[in-house]
């Protein structure tokens, strides 16, 4: 066994079921933990909006998917544009595994937003830039897992979702700078680098907690339908085959 | 050469095209009849005609050129022919934007001869009329050319229509937008010069892109 360590050591498919097999629990662990604590403190001990009451809480579930929803298209764009170019099998397997979670940030966001609409504007939706982007979000990803699915050979499939995320990542700068483009209804962007936090650090904590509950759930639902992915198609190798005979331990039943 | 080879590419779709008369008007339409189911089913007062007639005729444009997109390749593939255009020394670059521009001449073109009539249909304005010539002008270059990237990646697939729809109408909204925002900025009285720059600029950007990508996709879809 050699202990040698390389950058691309667990780009092979074994290595990689392997290491995401252990930290996948501890990542759950993680997403439990992290999202108990966020939800805790945004719910009992963050203070009353003055302007929005109680109905603003739901920014603590809104705004991380929204972010979320954006930078795992990006993710996923990214691994799928490596995939192709360097006919690396995994990337583009993480890139597909990716792709629902991906979809369900969307739409968990623009479900959140339309609760938090409801009280603060009066209506469920409303035709505003950053909304409407979102949405179209959803369809690039909605696109994207229709596409893959369509197409029955994995290569040509892997390579065409690639180049259409490739495609599509164009409009997730125009999702992030929309609200400075057309100023609508829609509040700016809730928390700015440059400018002083106007939250109070009570809300801003729960945020970044609930943030990184969602990295973690993130990276372990991926994770674990990436193995899935990985175990479907090395179904000719032997590691995979023993893998699938079960947890009693490789019988080397060949 | 390259131009030569281009020229007849074009030449070639518009002659295959001349020979099957029918399935070329068909766009053009559905275009009119799409359009006309509209008052029908909002009611004939023309004010609210008059302010959701741009729209009508933008988001109408955008799906008769959809319809036609199916059989930019797929002719051409089925019979073996798309391959040997990639095989014979032309980039595909050139190929796909050949493709997509005897596309626009033949679905893209009527599209905006047939626009003023619908124009007269939902009472707009002259100016109004003039515009939206104008934007159609701009932007179904934009529809055709995005167009191709997706016909060249669903090319072949069982359910390549419905998909091809599904893939290309979100990236085609930004032109959207911005042609049937020019119209009613007319109407309100503004300048849609600021729509129009946007437009022009997202045609420069797809004429840029897009044939790159259908290259790609053609080679993807083909391998």
């Amino acid at each position: 066994m050699s202990t040698s360590f390389r950058l691309f050591t667990f780009a092979a498919p074994s290595r990689f079921y392997a290491l995401t097999g252990a930290l996948t629990p501890w990542l759950w662990g993680l997403t439990i933990a992290l999202a108990a604590a966020g939800l805790y403190i945004g719910f009992f001990v963050a203070p009353t909006d003055a302007t929005q009451g109680e109905a603003y809480r739901i920014i603590f579930i809104h705004v991380p998917a929204a972010w979320m929803s954006m930078l795992l298209y990006l993710v996923m764009a990214g691994w799928a544009a490596v995939g192709w170019a360097f006919n690396a099998r995994l990337a583009s397997m993480v890139a597909r595994a990716i792709a629902p979670t991906g979809a369900m940030f969307t739409f968990l966001a623009l479900w959140t937003g339309s609760f938090w609409g409801k009280p603060t504007w009066g209506t469920w939706w409303v035709w505003d830039a950053r909304l409407t982007s979102e949405l179209i979000l959803l369809f690039l990803y909605l696109g994207f897992i229709a596409l893959t699915e369509a197409i029955d050979d994995v290569r040509r499939a892997d390579h065409a979702g690639a180049l259409l995320a490739v495609i599509g990542a164009v409009n997730v700068p125009i999702i992030y700078f929309s609200v400075r483009w057309w100023n609508t209804l829609h509040q700016g962007a809730t928390i700015s680098m440059a400018a002083a936090p106007k939250m109070a650090s009570t809300m801003l904590t729960a945020m970044l907690l609930m943030t990184i509950a969602f990295w973690a759930y993130a990276f372990a639902v991926v994770f674990m339908r990436a193995r899935a992915v990985v175990l479907e198609r090395e179904k000719h190798t032997d590691w995979a085959r023993d893998a699938c005979q079960g947890t009693s331990g490789a019988t080397g039943a060949r | 050469m390259t131009a030569n080879g281009f020229a007849v590419i074009v030449r070639r779709d518009l002659r295959l095209a001349a020979r099957r008369r029918i399935d070329a008007i068909l766009p053009v339409a559905f275009f009119i009849v799409a359009a006309s189911l509209f008052p029908l089913g909002v009611g004939p007062e023309t004010q609210v005609l008059r302010q959701i007639g741009p729209g009508i005729v933008w988001v109408c444009a955008l799906l008769a050129t959809m319809l036609s997109l199916n059989s930019l390749f797929a002719g051409d593939h089925a019979d073996g022919s798309l391959e040997q255009m990639l095989l014979s020394g032309h980039s595909g670059i050139l190929i796909a934007a050949a493709k997509a521009f005897a596309h626009w001449l033949l679905t893209g073109v009527p599209l905006i001869v047939a626009s003023p009539l619908l124009g007269l249909l939902f009472d707009m304005n002259w100016e109004a009329v003039v515009t939206m010539c104008f934007t159609l002008l701009l932007g179904t270059p934009i529809l055709s050319l995005m167009g191709g990237v997706g016909a060249a990646l669903t090319l072949g697939l069982r359910s390549a229509g419905v998909l091809l729809l599904l893939l290309v109408l979100p990236l085609c909204i930004p032109a959207l937008i911005f042609g049937a925002g020019a119209v009613a900025a007319v109407d309100a009285g503004l300048s849609a010069r600021g729509h129009m720059s946007l437009l022009g600029a997202l045609l420069l950007l797809t004429i840029l892109g897009a044939p790159l990508a259908t290259a790609a996709a053609l080679r993807i879809s083909t391998a």
